[in-house]
């Protein structure tokens, strides 16, 4: 299954156009990760990313209405797709199944 | 928020995006790009927020964004390319007259600059054959003298290159060379003259001269070793060996060190033979002159400096040293500079005093960027043909535009197409104009005999590609406009009505564009046309003494008495004298004159002559008589026969010419010292010098033995080679050695003149070039003029107009634009040779309105022959049947 496997960033990604529902565009994005991660988050590696992830299959776009503070062009908003989603569900369960393997006790010694 | 709105992003930043991004993602990107840009303006400033933009705009470029290369697009879209070479190959079918007007003229036009680029080409590639080329260096010598300009020397004074090896450190090697070594050499019987350099070892570390036998390390050490070129050594001992034998010149013996490659032909150094440059310093033993400072005649010092040299460290090095020993010159003054090797053939003009000239052929950078202009204006002239052509039959391919536009064909792929057709003809051309080349190329390697030494103009990969470049540039050129006139067609306009459409809205454009063209083909002409005729001027021009059927021969260090012995017995020869230099040619020698007491002492040309001098040239005498004397040693002279201008400079007895006789100079030059003269004759001003040269003070003085010697033979022949070959045989008899080197006064001074003359070969070719082209193009607008307008004149006619008034109404535009092309180019012409070019030469002849309008009428001439044939043939057409058809 090509494309299931997600990078971290990839996922942070997809995890903000699915909290963006509506709104999820390239600087939304942006912004949106940078409020959360904390990090900066440089417009190009975004750009770069959503690239990757619709290539994968996992994400859809289409353009929006134009807006006068983009100069007169349009958004490209991003949608996950089924495929999308299914990864995102996924990497989270493998997430949850290690997590449940973590005995209480070792955090409680360190 | 109206100051925010004052901020854009910079348009070209913006452009640049829209240029690299691909297609799909150019909105989404510019668009955050653009939100970002806003963002920034309000927080952090326009310019940053304008910076950031530029930063980002580069950042985006990635491998994801990036569009791939047209290029490759038309290769993958090959179905395209194919529909527009096939488009474009009916297109050039349908118009047979166009097409091959178009490509002929291209031809022609681009057959020059096949020539200029192999010129170029081989001009590069000199000394191109050194492995260490790129940092080799010579030293020029700019002298400054007292009163004079300063003057900038090729050649270097000995010491100066041992103060570089001893004194300048970030030098890897210093080889010195030493001009004119010069002999017969001698093995066993056999006889042979050798030239070449007296060459430092260091040489063969320097250039890259391969030694095939020897040790190239020791070969040039000792004093008496020569290291002969294969040919040289082939020549002189045949298939053995050359290496350790002896050969004579006159008196010594010196030992064959080295057998070397030959110098290639693409060398500015060209020898047959090395000869230890400690042998130069042995034979000049005791001549304090051999290294002085001054002496920077005939010694060239080349350095090799290390990789990544610190060239301004060894220029201020250089600048310390000639410091230092100028200290000690009260008169002269010598600094030192640096010469890429790359650029001594290509390169500044620079002297090079010395008997036989400077070393390896030279071409000033202006004079090919002169050439390049000639060739330029020729080739636009071509071009102009082609876009003139194209739009003015562009009504013929609306249709065929309006369909690829409205199927979906964008601005850029119209233009593509229209150049891609532009470059196929071009490329048609090529193939042409190749052939032209190869016609053309022995001319131009005969247009001067300097040539033929200078380059080969040998077909080489590199040249090939270049044409071929060459060929798609010019194809862009000429298919620009018309790309960026058809891609503006509307598909609506197109398809609707063609002949609705403004098919002469750029008739202004192509006017002037004919308009130019006339103008740089009169001006060609009339450029030719006058540079003719004072050339010939100059070959006829009144020297003040006579030049015919005098044949000079140069008796290369013989002593004259036998040929004269036997010239003298010759019918055919009627009157003999003797002459150190053949003057008028360009050859000068002098010295410095004084007169009276005064410390005023002024440069006077002079030439040894003996007595029979004067009467066979014809010089005109005002006072006095010849010499009397016939001194046998410079020692002995004492006489001098000096022309007006001397008395004039000297003021010697207020110019009399009558009272000058008697009055007594002193005259000094590297031989003679402060020598006291009698003035015994004064003869009339004449031409020492080229014709571009003012007359100066000039003397004679007697001929002596001592001196070299040139023979004048007056000749009266009926067959002038016939008593030449007579002459030559017995020159054999006498000197059986040199080759016999004669030549007659008059041709001597065309030769000196050569310049002239290819030049005016090289602009009468492209004259006839742009009259030729100029003529396709008005040919085919004539003929396309008239073509449209055919119903237009047979309703003319029915309606009662005559075939002269018919002619005149279709020739009357074309005349204009030629009068006001021949306003403007005639006095043009005439301001620049008045006043630029004559300028140099004081004794030149007025531009005469005959050669100015001798061009003109030429042009004229053509134009009125292809006008009136197509308007009259148009005239002629019965109405009946042009009206009739649709």
């Amino acid at each position: 299954m090509k494309g299931t496997n997600l990078g971290e960033f990839e996922e942070l990604v997809l995890l903000s156009v699915a909290a963006l529902m509506e709104e999820a565009y390239s600087v939304a994005i942006c912004d949106e990760l940078s409020n959360h991660t904390g990090r900066t988050v440089k417009l190009g590696v975004v750009h770069a990313v959503l690239n990757r992830l619709e290539e994968k299959g996992l994400l859809n776009s289409e353009l929006g209405e134009a807006t006068k503070a983009r100069g007169g062009k349009r958004k490209r908003f991003y949608q996950l797709t089924v495929a999308g989603k299914a990864a995102l569900i996924n990497a989270k369960s493998i997430r949850d199944q290690l997590w449940d393997r973590i005995p209480p006790f070792t955090w409680i010694s360190t | 928020m109206k100051e925010q709105r004052q901020h854009h992003p910079p348009a070209w930043a913006q452009r640049f995006v829209a240029w690299y991004c691909k297609p799909e993602l150019l909105e989404d990107l510019s668009g955050d790009l653009h939100e970002y840009f806003e963002r920034n303006v309000a927080s952090i400033g326009p310019r940053r927020a304008k910076l950031i933009y530029i930063i980002d705009a580069f950042k985006f470029f990635r491998s994801y964004t990036v569009r791939k290369p047209t290029f490759l697009n038309l290769l993958i879209n090959y179905l395209m390319i194919g529909s527009y070479i096939k488009t474009s190959g009916r297109n050039l079918l349908r118009n047979k007259l166009f097409s091959s007007l178009n490509i002929v003229s291209l031809a022609i036009s681009m057959s020059v600059g096949l020539l200029l680029i192999a010129f170029v080409l081989d001009l590069r590639s000199y000394d191109r054959f050194h492995k260490n080329g790129e940092r080799i260096y010579r030293i020029t010598s700019v002298e400054t003298s007292n009163r004079e300009q300063s003057s900038k020397f090729a050649s270097a004074s000995i010491k100066s290159g041992k103060l570089i090896r001893e004194q300048v450190a970030g030098i890897e090697e210093v080889a010195m060379l030493r001009k004119d070594f010069s002999g017969d050499a001698q093995v066993d019987d056999k006889i042979l003259p050798i030239k070449g350099f007296w060459a430092e070892p260091s040489l063969f570390s320097v250039f890259s001269f391969p030694m095939l036998e020897g040790n190239p390390e020791t070969a040039l050490r000792d004093p008496f070793s020569i290291v002969l070129t294969e040919t040289a050594a082939k020549k002189l001992f045949g298939n053995p060996s050359a290496l350790g034998k002896v050969i004579w010149f006159d008196t010594l013996d010196y030992q064959v060190t080295g057998i070397m490659k030959d110098v290639p032909f693409f060398s500015h150094l060209s020898f047959e033979a090395l000869v230890s440059f400690s042998t130069a310093e042995q034979n000049n033993k005791g001549d304090q002159q051999f290294e002085a400072w001054t002496n920077t005649g005939s010694n060239y010092v080349y350095l090799l400096l290390p990789e990544n040299a610190n060239q301004a460290s060894i220029q201020a090095q250089l600048d310390a040293i000639a410091k230092q020993e100028n200290l000690a010159e009260a008169n002269t003054k010598i600094q030192l500079e640096l010469l890429p090797l790359h650029k001594i053939v290509v390169g500044e003009n620079l002297r090079d005093l010395s008997p036989s000239g400077p070393v390896g052929p030279h071409m000033p950078p202006l004079a090919l960027w002169i050439l390049g202009g000639l060739a330029f204006v020729v080739l636009l002239s071509a071009c102009f043909n082609y876009t003139n052509l194209s739009i003015a039959r562009a009504m013929r391919r609306f249709r065929e535009i309006g369909l690829r536009k409205a199927i979906g064909a964008q601005k850029s792929q119209v233009r593509v197409q229209f150049l891609a057709e532009a470059v196929m003809i071009s490329l048609a051309a090529l193939l042409l104009s190749f052939l032209l080349f190869l016609i053309l190329r022995p001319q131009l390697l005969n247009i001067a005999p300097e040539m033929q030494h200078m380059v080969k103009l040998q077909l080489t990969p590199a040249m090939v590609a270049a044409f071929i470049l060459f060929s798609v540039m010019v194809g862009v050129v000429a298919g620009f406009l018309p790309a960026l006139f058809f891609s503006k067609i509307s598909p609506i306009h197109a398809l609707g009505n063609a002949s609705s459409v403004k098919g002469f809205k750029h008739l202004s454009l192509r006017r002037a564009l004919v308009l130019i063209q006339y103008t740089v083909t009169l001006i060609f002409i009339t450029t030719t046309a006058i540079g003719y005729v004072q050339y010939k001027n100059i070959l006829a021009f009144n020297l003040g003494f006579n030049t015919e059927n005098i044949l000079n021969i140069n008796l290369q260090g013989n002593q004259p008495d036998a040929l004269l012995k036997e010239l003298s017995e010759m019918p055919e020869v009627t009157a003999l004298s003797r002459s150190l230099i053949v003057t008028a040619v360009g050859n000068a020698w002098g010295g410095m004159m004084k007169y009276g007491n005064s410390r005023d002492s002024a440069l006077v040309l002079t030439n040894h002559v003996d007595e029979n001098y004067l009467p066979l040239h014809g010089y005109t005498l005002l006072a006095g008589g010849n010499f009397i004397a016939r001194p046998t040693t410079s020692q002995a002279i004492n006489e001098v026969i000096v022309n007006e201008q001397v008395l004039k400079r000297f003021n010697i007895a207020k110019g009399d010419p009558e009272k000058a006789v008697g009055e007594e100079i002193t005259f000094s030059n590297f031989k003679l010292h402060g020598r006291k003269m009698t003035i015994v004759g004064v003869m009339q001003d004449f031409h020492y010098g080229k014709v571009d040269n003012l007359i100066g003070p000039t003397a004679f003085m007697p001929w002596t033995p001592e001196d070299r010697t040139i023979i004048n033979a007056k000749i009266q022949s009926a067959d002038l080679l016939a008593t030449l070959a007579k002459i030559e045989s017995t020159w054999k008899k006498i000197d059986r050695v040199h080759p016999f080197e004669a030549e007659f006064y008059d041709e001597a001074i065309e030769a000196a003149y050569s310049e002239f003359s290819s030049m005016i070969k090289i602009i009468g070719f492209l004259a006839f070039l742009a009259i030729s082209i100029a003529s396709m193009g008005l040919f085919g607008m004539v003929v396309f003029t008239t073509e449209t307008r055919l119903k237009e004149i047979g309703i003319r006619k029915v309606m009662g107009a005559s075939s002269g008034s018919l002619v005149f109404l279709l020739s009357r535009g074309f005349l204009m634009l030629l009068s006001i092309s021949a306003l403007i180019a005639l006095p043009i012409t005439y301001v620049f040779f008045e006043s630029v070019v004559l300028r140099k030469f004081p004794y030149h002849t007025p531009v005469q309105i005959a050669e100015l309008l001798v061009g003109l009428l030429a042009v004229l001439l053509i134009a009125f022959l292809m006008i009136g044939s197509q308007t009259l043939k148009a005239a002629r057409s019965n109405p009946v049947e042009v009206l009739k058809s649709v």
